[in-house]
């Protein structure tokens, strides 16, 4: 278990991650940004669809996580209150499946590049290496 | 129109567990409109079965499609495309798509994803209320267009059980006494007097109590 390095997807709003992809990625390493969460960038996290959450799990994803406005500053108004409903729907989902729901998550934060946007890749990461491969990658890891 | 709701996956998966290539076919009618059984709720229950399978080391081949409608005969015959593809056939339609599949498919195995609830329609968004009961004998003219079959809980018809209180059920308090509402409306409307008449005994037989129910429009048959 301990040369476990967990698969992490991150659906981020286009104005939460601009820039934190904005240099390729150099300022997030920089800052302490783990190298196995990739992110996905987003005109805005109420494009994301239930099916495309499910389907980073159906590719290997050990944990997901979503990144959006905070709830009163989105910039497409409801776009990240969107996502976070998606978000509780996989959650009951993987619930439904006896996963543990914590594998998926929403963080609504303030757009550009905070230590918080770090930490909440950090947390996803100590989290998902404390519970272990997700059991929908039992047989292959 | 038909409200429906997703089975819990487990027991999806449970009705599916022999089968090796499965095809979830969707409805673009009814289960659409209420988010149960459209499109978009195919890829979300084809991705689930998927992983549900996965997790118990048995993966399956799963595809996606939908119907115009699973109600009506030349739709149905449209499967002829999938003809022998699939070992199970996942129907996230009202449970009238099943039946007609079940009818015309004599070697499809097909299975049902939702519960079919009832008629209803959507008060706000994301929330949907009985209101009809398809009982066959409309009374809606003599209540001011409310219906006391579907949505009192006693289905009575000569006016209020007396265990309302403050204008909500005594079965369920957070649903309004849909006689009160009855009252109130014809009033506002100046017919409250038609509260005073009596409902003759009812014929439950068009409400399918004399089995199943058919409806023949000649001027539609060919």
């Amino acid at each position: 278990m301990s040369d476990f390095n967990p698969n992490i997807r991150a659906f981020c709003c286009h104005y939460t991650s601009q820039q934190a992809s904005s240099d390729h990625g150099e300022g997030l390493k920089q800052a302490g940004f783990p190298g196995n969460v990739v992110l996905d960038r987003l005109t805005c996290t109420g494009k994301l669809q239930v099916s495309t959450l499910l389907a980073a799990f159906e590719q290997g994803a050990d944990a997901v996580y979503v990144v959006g406005c905070p709830p009163d500053g989105c910039h497409n108004v409801k776009g990240s209150q969107r996502a976070a409903k998606r978000v509780g729907a996989v959650k009951k989902a993987l619930a439904e499946l006896a996963v543990e729901p914590e594998r998926v998550r929403m963080y609504h934060l303030e757009r550009g590049l905070h230590p918080e946007f770090v930490a909440a890749a950090r947390e996803m990461d100590t989290m998902t290496r404390a519970l272990g491969p997700c059991p929908f990658n039992g047989e292959s890891r | 129109m038909i409200i429906a709701e997703r089975k819990p996956v487990a027991e999806i998966l449970d009705m599916v567990r022999d089968a090796k290539k499965i095809l979830v076919l969707g409805c673009r009618g009814c289960v659409t409109v209420c988010s149960a059984g459209g499109e978009r709720e195919v890829e979300i229950l084809a991705s689930l079965i998927r992983l549900g399978r996965k997790k118990e080391g048995n993966p399956v081949e799963v595809a996606g499609a939908t119907l115009v409608r699973q109600c009506d005969k030349e739709y149905i015959n449209s499967m002829d495309q999938w003809e022998g593809q699939y070992d199970a056939v996942v129907s996230m339609a009202c449970g009238v798509g099943v039946n007609f599949i079940a009818n015309l498919r004599s070697s499809t195995r097909v299975f049902p994803a939702v519960n079919t609830s009832f008629f209803g329609g959507s008060v706000v968004q994301g929330e949907w209320t009985e209101q009809c009961a398809g009982c066959g004998d409309c009374i809606l003219h003599l209540t001011g267009g409310l219906c006391p079959v579907a949505r009192c809980a006693k289905s009575l018809l000569n006016g209020p059980c007396g265990g309302s209180q403050d204008g909500k059920c005594e079965i369920n308090p957070q649903v309004a006494c849909v006689w009160q509402l009855i009252h109130d409306r014809l009033e506002s409307l100046d017919s409250k007097e038609q509260m005073l008449r009596v409902a003759p005994i009812r014929d439950w037989r068009p409400a399918g109590h004399g089995g199943p129910r058919k409806v023949v429009r000649n001027d539609l048959t060919v």
